[in-house]
């Protein structure tokens, strides 16, 4: 596997760094292809790379993190989405599950859940989406109901990442009236009686992830799990969203990093006209776009991280490196399919696989239309 | 308890590796060096039989300079110390010299229990654990697939071609492991970052009473005098069959000592 030349902030993200490929070459390349088929959850892996310390990286050592900058984050996760894009999205899901506390959970909740959430044993969920609507997250219906110190919720969510094999979930539901600041968010413990996740839905791509509807029927939940105040779910979710987009972003650079390696390997050793492949010009200068385009996809997720490790504003610069990495990440699959010609379209080679995970990246975190309407209104503004 | 593991720096196996052009020696500068695969095993039992019965784990590496890189990734798996003998005069040494300088060290340490790796991937001899319980009088159980420790004996389950064999001895004692004794951890990240911060103690030859004289090309009782490429792959044979094709493969076999 070609090496990615990185430029790192810390000695310490290096060792991390050199880690994660071993684990990632020695744990998770060699089994994906089988889970992918069986689409079968890996949550042995998960918990192998939660002792290793990868399953909270970016939150402070204090509360059981790793105390790495999300520039250093990013890049442990495009490395794992290089051998398995599932994992890596579910290293992304659970990492954004904490999010919620960490930023918004009072001092208590911080030192009462976030050891546990970051501790590398469980696994967390985030259900914002619902069957009629994701884009509009505004207009979510899932009613909680508060009854002294008891919130009772009700209603259908969709689309969740970890749906079955989640720990716990962020449920965002509204408290009050219509709009955003009639939503608020509240962490629910798997098993509680009433949260009933729905049977895996059958996707085509990612297929070892699961993802389901996640029904709440009359679930009640201690008030104390009301994380942030009443009616301020919707700016947590938002929040949680531009660090979301960040995390797609990387897998999907990481996606493409995979389908132009195994695209210029092959393309070196196919000989057609008496020549490798990668010597005829069409097909030389089509994996030079490709490597070009990766890249910059890289560059582009790295500044807006290196923003947010500043304390700058960095959401605009996340929903564009979300839109431009994805994209990429769908182009350069499609285009590693080309290069292989027949043998990319079988299933012995995995760039089809590539090709048919890199959709979901387009579609996930908020569509690549919602990144272009928050780029535009960003523009309007100015 | 107190467990030394023997840990060496080794060129990877699964790259290219060379000697040296000068003097035969395995060429360790132009290789990617990492931790002896079969010490990692050594490392993992060390530290399961610590979580077990409490105590100390302590790495013992003789090489280079830059075999420093694979003692702070042995630490990084969680052991708690480290002692590096290193000394230039140290270049060429044969195993019953290497095993004078460990018996050296291991002298200093008082451990109960020692655990190497049953060979490394470079020099392949098998035979250093055994030197060693010969230099310092104690017992070594090698080849083992199993190790348990109760009070202070020890049972190991020595592997052989036809099954294996239940040997037993008192602490201290030598123990040598194979790769099927356990599954080795990965660090961890704040292991890493611990590993950073544990000591590690630097000896040279002086400081373990050995001469220079006695060690190296020119203190080792045997030499490597000459080598050269592997000859590269040849085309191998090809049966036709024609009726009589299984035969022919079963002949072939046969010659190998295979049937």
């Amino acid at each position: 596997m070609a090496r990615v030349e990185r430029f790192l902030p810390s000695e310490e993200a290096a060792d991390l760094l050199e880690l994660v490929g071993d684990l990632a070459d020695n744990e998770l390349a060699p089994q994906v292809a089988g889970f992918e088929e069986r689409a079968e959850f890996p949550r042995e892996v998960l918990r192998t790379l939660g002792r290793a310390g990868l399953l909270g990286l970016p939150y402070p050592v204090e509360y059981g993190g790793g105390g790495q900058p999300y520039e250093v984050y990013l890049q442990v996760l495009e490395e794992l989405a290089r051998r398995w894009l599932a994992v890596a999205e579910a290293v992304s899901v659970h990492t954004l599950s904490a999010f919620p506390t960490y930023a918004f959970g009072t001092d208590e909740q911080k030192k009462r859940h976030l050891p546990d959430m970051l501790g590398g044993e469980l696994l967390g969920a985030y259900c914002l989406s619902e069957p009629q609507g994701g884009s509009d997250a505004a207009s979510l219906t899932t009613k909680a109901t508060r009854d002294g110190d008891t919130y009772t919720i009700t209603g259908t969510k969709a689309w969740i990442t970890h749906a079955r094999v989640a720990d716990f979930y962020n449920v965002f539901c509204r408290t009050g009236g219509p709009g955003p600041k009639g939503i608020s968010c509240v962490l629910v413990d798997a098993g509680t009686p009433g949260l009933e996740p729905q049977v895996a839905e059958r996707t085509m791509g990612l297929r070892s992830s699961p993802v389901a509807q996640v029904v709440l029927d009359g679930v009640r939940v201690p008030a104390e799990r009301l994380v942030g105040p009443e009616g301020g779910g919707f700016t947590i979710a938002m929040s949680a969203l531009d660090s979301g987009r960040l995390g797609i972003a990387a897998c999907a650079v990481g996606l493409a990093q995979a389908a132009l390696d195994h695209a210029s390997e092959y393309a070196k050793g196919r000989t057609q006209f008496g020549k490798p492949i990668i010597e005829h010009q069409g097909l030389g200068f089509l994996l030079a776009d490709m490597a070009t385009q990766v890249s910059a996809a890289r560059a582009l997720t790295l500044a807006a991280a290196r923003l947010r490790d500043a304390g700058r504003p960095f959401g605009i610069e996340a929903a564009k490196a979300k839109l431009f990495a994805t994209d990429t990440a769908m182009r350069v699959t499609t285009d590693a399919v080309q290069v292989l010609g027949g043998y990319g379209y079988v299933s012995e080679y995995p760039v089809e696989r590539f090709m048919r995970e890199a959709k979901v990246l387009q579609i996930v975190e908020g569509t690549n239309q919602i990144q272009r309407m928050v780029i535009a209104r960003s523009l309007s503004r100015e | 308890m107190k467990i030394v593991v023997l840990v060496k720096q080794v060129p990877d196996s699964g790259a290219e590796r060379s000697l040296r052009a000068d003097d035969n020696t395995v060429d360790r500068a132009t290789a990617n060096n990492v931790i002896n695969e079969m010490d990692e095993y050594a490392i993992e039992e060390a530290l399961r039989l610590k979580e077990a019965h409490g105590g100390e784990v302590v790495i013992l590496t003789m090489g280079p300079d830059k075999a420093t890189d694979s003692i702070r990734k042995a630490l990084s798996m969680g052991p708690d110390a480290a002692v590096h003998v290193v000394d230039d005069a140290l270049h060429g040494s044969c195993a019953i010299a290497t095993s004078k300088v460990l018996a050296a060290a291991l002298a200093q340490q008082n451990a109960d229990l020692i655990i190497a790796g049953a060979e490394s991937t470079d020099g392949r001899v098998q035979v250093l654990p055994h030197m060693l319980a010969e230099r310092l009088g104690i017992a070594a159980l090698t080849g083992a697939r199993k190790l348990t420790v109760d009070g202070s004996t020890l049972t190991v389950e020595r592997q052989t071609d036809e099954g294996y064999e239940v040997v037993t001895a008192s602490t201290p004692a030598v123990v040598s492991v194979w790769d099927t004794i356990n599954d080795p951890r990965y660090p961890s990240f704040k292991g890493i970052m611990a590993a950073k911060k544990k000591p590690v103690q630097t000896l040279s030859l002086a400081d373990l009473g050995v001469a220079a004289s006695e060690v190296g090309l020119d203190g080792a009782t045997s030499a490597v005098l000459e080598h050269g490429k592997r000859p590269p792959r040849t085309g191998g044979n090809t049966v036709e069959d024609s009726g009589d094709g299984g035969v022919k493969l079963v002949e072939f076999l046969a010659t190998e000592k295979f049937v």
